[in-house]
């Protein structure tokens, strides 16, 4: 064997990530339909006029003008501009790559701007109050979102997240109003929601019951008990339980006085400012500390935790507990903000769009977060444009939210992976 | 360090895995427990790791009796674990990986990162490993994949390092890269239990061999001991390891594959144009480094993948672009090499499994209708034919050993008439009684005249049973030799080398 000769190796070396065409083909086809769609607005139901869209608040540095654009004209320009994006986004997946997610971002800013050009045709955009109003909206899908986000990266489906919303909005209401300080009534909203995800680890990580079923039950249950009890109790005595305080707006100084940025993330409760800071908090401590290496360690092989000693099922708890105080701080926006009060329902399933933003979001806390806001805005134009007296129906627009669920989960979200153990009960041996 | 474990008894129910077992194990030693599948090894390891509480009997570290809750208990103790499964977080880094659950930490429970990447570096070095604190678990190969198991207990300061069937899933130039590790680890002063079923990895690295069977110890012995013996020490009786077979009669070809070309769906390369053929009443054994293209042929036979280009003739039928139900009609027997995940069903029973290949018609169904008493007939004929070990034929499968399932595959796929038998990895985690019976079953088809196709990644098994090899590297034919070629030959072959004077 004094010679010996080398086999030539097929080269394919060249393109170590290529994307799975079907997967990858999605984004452009998505972008083609929706560009198709505005097109079809000014092509069956053009509007005459001009569109204003207003940026200033009263209390900035100084004020930006407003902008005034022809109807029509706009949409056109806009669909020109997204027909190109679809372009290019199909030639980057005919040449084997992703489109870039911030090509589908600007893409979806601009078909916006032509929705809103066309929809408000003759009227104005109040701007900054359908951006700020949308982060007030996303606030428990934030919440809920980060709890969801939790519970799944440690291995527990948080099916749930509308029932720990649904009765800390409860329990925000009685507690804020018995004792007085929407303090208390946030404290209160907390440890309901602790306590729905208590109820749900007892089943699912104890008892390996079925974790969407338990989920379900539990959203189901407290529908069930919250109206009941607000039958029976809170509507006969509205005044000593179900008057709670609520948070005002805390202008921040400096930050909040910045034009169109300051009034939209600046001039809010302190509900939001906490958001902020959960949203941190959570990133930071599932990526960053000991505690999220060993939950994330527990959602994706808990058998290896196992082995090197970590309490798997000890983990799964403590990380749903937070994951529920969380949600639950999110259920008090609805009866500390607004409308200081609890209604039956209330929730209207919020806590399902914000397991879809988890999804979306690809079970990160910052990406779901962004995924929440999306949809606080898609429910926040719909209450804009019904003002403004759209030419879209009403029921068209309550679909908004819903539809742009549906869009963003099967059409966006490409080859998502899940946390590996997630919806898995672990037992030992 | 020196391990001492007295009269350790496990039961789970009714069932007593360990029996009053009894071994020390000293520093510097390598003390292999050898045993079939099901002979209660990993039950052991696993109450010394912790992971299980012993019914009766006492665990003792340098003459102190110690008694672990979890395997947090046992990793403090110095006892370390590479498990058979790895036990590594396959979206972690490797740096992660090492550190879990042992994390250190800068302020507010911080991570400190650079300090397990520094870990892994430095017992990387003191070792010779070349691994990247910084890569994915999931992207290594499975032998990188072991040694951050090894450098996960090092980390630990583990005195007593327990290796659980560590070469199931290695090639053998891995295998003889790990036996190096172990001597190294001896040298320093380590502890290590070998646990294994294949007895010359046993022999070749062993200071002291202790033998279980069904739980208990059923003696010890030397290294110098020939594998006839610890075969039959191992399986209770004596065991035939040679495969006797008469030289091949080949016959026509009847499996005339050209110029197959199989992509995956993202256009990647798995087969590049290979060509063979084989006879009538011969097995063409296929050799190679698992991932060069073995699993893409056996399933392109099949039928399994979709996007296959060339031809494979099976006699009068081309079967390329034919569906799988198609290619089974034609004759084709497959014995997948995974069965748990592509040969059983696990919950089904053994009488069920039998009949998975032919749900459509007869003789099993008749008017969309299962007709129970012929399978069950059928099954029980085959239980015994096959002498698979089970509680009767409606026991379910995934209750049976691994040897025993893979009995119930194989009895599956010779109970029809073949044209063609497909065998890949046939006797992979299967003990040695089994992988017995299973050799004794590939060769008697091929004298009755069935062309055979045998893929395996276990050299020995290939040289015994083939007439010729086909050596697989990254999706081409490095060559089709006989099959008394040298296996330094083939090992040169394997690693993508062809040497002068063989055909390609």
């Amino acid at each position: 064997m004094s010679t010996t000769a080398k086999v030539p190796v097929p080269v394919d070396e060249s393109e170590p990530a290529a994307v799975p065409l079907r997967t990858a083909l999605k984004a452009p086809i998505m972008l083609g339909v929706v560009t198709l769609l505005v097109a079809l607005l000014i092509a069956f139901k053009a509007r005459s006029g001009k569109t204003t869209f207003r940026l200033a608040a009263d209390t900035d540095f100084f004020d930006l003008p407003e902008i005034t654009v022809p109807s029509t004209a706009t949409v056109a320009t806009v669909v020109v501009l997204l027909a190109a994006f679809t372009a290019a986004s199909a030639l980057l997946v005919s040449r084997g790559r992703r489109t870039p997610v911030w090509l589908v971002a600007l893409f979806a800013v601009l078909a916006m701007v032509g929705f809103l050009a066309w929809a408000a045709a003759g009227k104005s955009v109040p701007v900054i109050g359908l951006l700020g109003g949308s982060i007030a909206l996303a606030v428990p899908l934030v919440f809920g979102a980060l709890g969801g986000v939790l519970g799944e990266r440690a291995g527990v489906v948080n099916i749930a997240i509308d029932g720990q919303l649904l009765f800390g909005a409860f329990a925000a209401a009685i507690f804020g109003t018995v004792i007085g300080s929407p303090w208390g009534g946030l404290v209160a909203a907390m440890l309901a929601g602790g306590l729905v995800a208590l109820v749900l680890g007892f089943f699912a990580i104890t008892y390996f019951v079925n974790q969407i079923i338990v989920g379900v039950v539990l959203n189901v249950l407290v529908i069930g008990l919250t109206s009941f009890l607000f039958g029976q109790v809170l509507a006969e005595h509205p005044d000593q339980l179900n008057a709670p305080d609520h948070f005002g707006r805390i202008p921040i100084p400096l930050l909040g006085q910045i034009p169109v940025i300051g009034p939209v993330l600046f001039r809010q409760t302190i509900l939001v400012y906490l958001m902020y800071a959960a949203v941190v908090v959570v990133a930071w401590a599932l990526y960053r500390t000991k505690w999220g290496l060993r939950v994330r360690a527990v959602g994706e092989h808990p058998k290896a935790a196992d082995t090197v000693g970590i309490k798997v099922n000890r983990t799964r708890y403590t990380t749903l507990l937070i994951a529920g105080l969380i949600a639950g701080a999110g259920g008090a926006t609805y009866t500390l903000v607004s409308v200081p009060q609890f209604g039956q329902e209330m929730t209207d399933g919020a806590g399902y769009i914000a397991l879809a933003a988890v999804i979306f979001g690809r079970w990160d806390p910052v990406r779901a977060t962004l995924a929440a806001l999306l949809f606080g805005f898609a429910t926040n134009l719909s209450g804009v444009l019904s003002v403004l007296g759209s030419p879209v129906p009403s029921q068209f627009m309550l679909m908004l939210p819903y539809v742009v669920t549906i869009i963003a989960v099967a059409g966006l979200v490409g080859a998502s992976r899940p946390p590996a153990a997630d919806g898995e009960p672990y037992r030992k041996g | 360090m020196t391990l001492e474990l007295r009269g350790i008894t496990k039961r789970f129910g009714p069932l007593v895995a360990n029996d009053r077992i009894s071994l020390t194990v000293d520093e510097g030693e390598i003390h292999a427990l050898l045993g079939e599948n099901g002979a209660g090894k990993s039950t052991l390891m696993n109450v010394l790791y912790g992971l299980y509480q012993a019914d009766e009997g006492e665990l003792v570290l340098d003459g102190e009796v110690r008694k672990f809750a979890g395997p947090g208990d046992a990793m403090a103790a110095g006892i370390g674990m590479v498990h058979q499964h790895f036990m590594l977080v396959p979206v972690f880094t490797v740096a992660e990986n090492v550190m879990l659950g042992n994390e250190a930490t800068g302020f507010a429970g911080t991570l400190d990162i650079g300090a397990a990447r520094e870990r892994v570096r430095e017992i990387s070095q003191r070792f010779g490993f070349d691994v990247d604190p910084d890569a994915l678990v999931e992207t290594l190969p499975v032998g990188v994949q072991q040694r951050v198991e090894i450098i996960k207990a090092l980390s630990r300061d583990a005195r007593v390092l327990v290796f659980d069937e560590p070469t199931a899933v290695l090639t053998p130039q891995e295998t003889d890269e790990l036996m190096g590790i172990m001597r190294q680890l001896r040298e320093s002063g380590t502890a290590i239990v070998f646990i294994s079923h294949k007895l010359r990895e046993v022999r070749a690295i062993a200071d002291r061999i202790t033998v279980i069977r069904r739980g208990a110890v059923v003696g010890e012995a030397s290294p110098t001991a020939t594998n006839a013996e610890l075969a039959s020490l191992m399986v209770g009786r004596p065991v035939e390891l040679t495969v006797h077979k008469e030289p091949a009669q080949p016959g026509p070809d009847v499996l005339v594959v050209r110029d197959l070309r199989v992509l995956d769906d993202t256009g990647h390369t798995h087969l590049d144009g290979i060509s063979f053929s084989i006879a009538r009443g011969e097995v063409l054994g296929v050799a190679g480094v698992q991932g060069n293209g073995q699993t893409e042929l056996t399933e392109a036979i099949m039928g399994l993948q979709s996007h296959v280009r060339g031809s494979i003739r099976l006699g009068e039928h081309e079967l390329v672009g034919r569906s799988v139900r198609k290619v089974l009609d034609a004759g084709v027997g497959f014995v997948p090499e995974d069965r748990q995940v592509d040969g059983l069903v696990g919950e089904f029973t053994i009488a069920e499994n039998l009949m998975l290949n032919r749900s459509h018609g007869k003789p099993f169904v008749s008017a969309g209708t299962v007709r129970s008493g012929v399978l069950e007939e059928f099954a029980q004929r085959k239980l015994v034919e096959y002498d698979v070990r089970a509680s009767g034929i409606q026991a379910k499968a995934n209750q049976l050993s691994g040897g025993n399932q893979q009995k119930v595959v194989v009895a599956r796929e010779l109970s029809r008439d073949l044209s063609l038998l497909v065998a890949a990895q046939p006797t992979r985690g299967v003990d040695v009684g089994s992988i017995e019976f299973i050799h004794k079953q590939v060769v008697a088809t091929r004298d009755s005249g069935v062309p055979v196709l045998l893929v395996s990644t276990e050299l020995d098994e290939i040289v015994a049973l083939s007439d010729r090899i086909m050596v697989l590297y990254r999706g081409q034919v490095v060559g089709i030799v006989p099959a008394d070629t040298p296996r330094e030959t083939l090992g040169l072959m394997m690693a993508g080398e062809r040497p002068e004077g063989t055909a390609a």
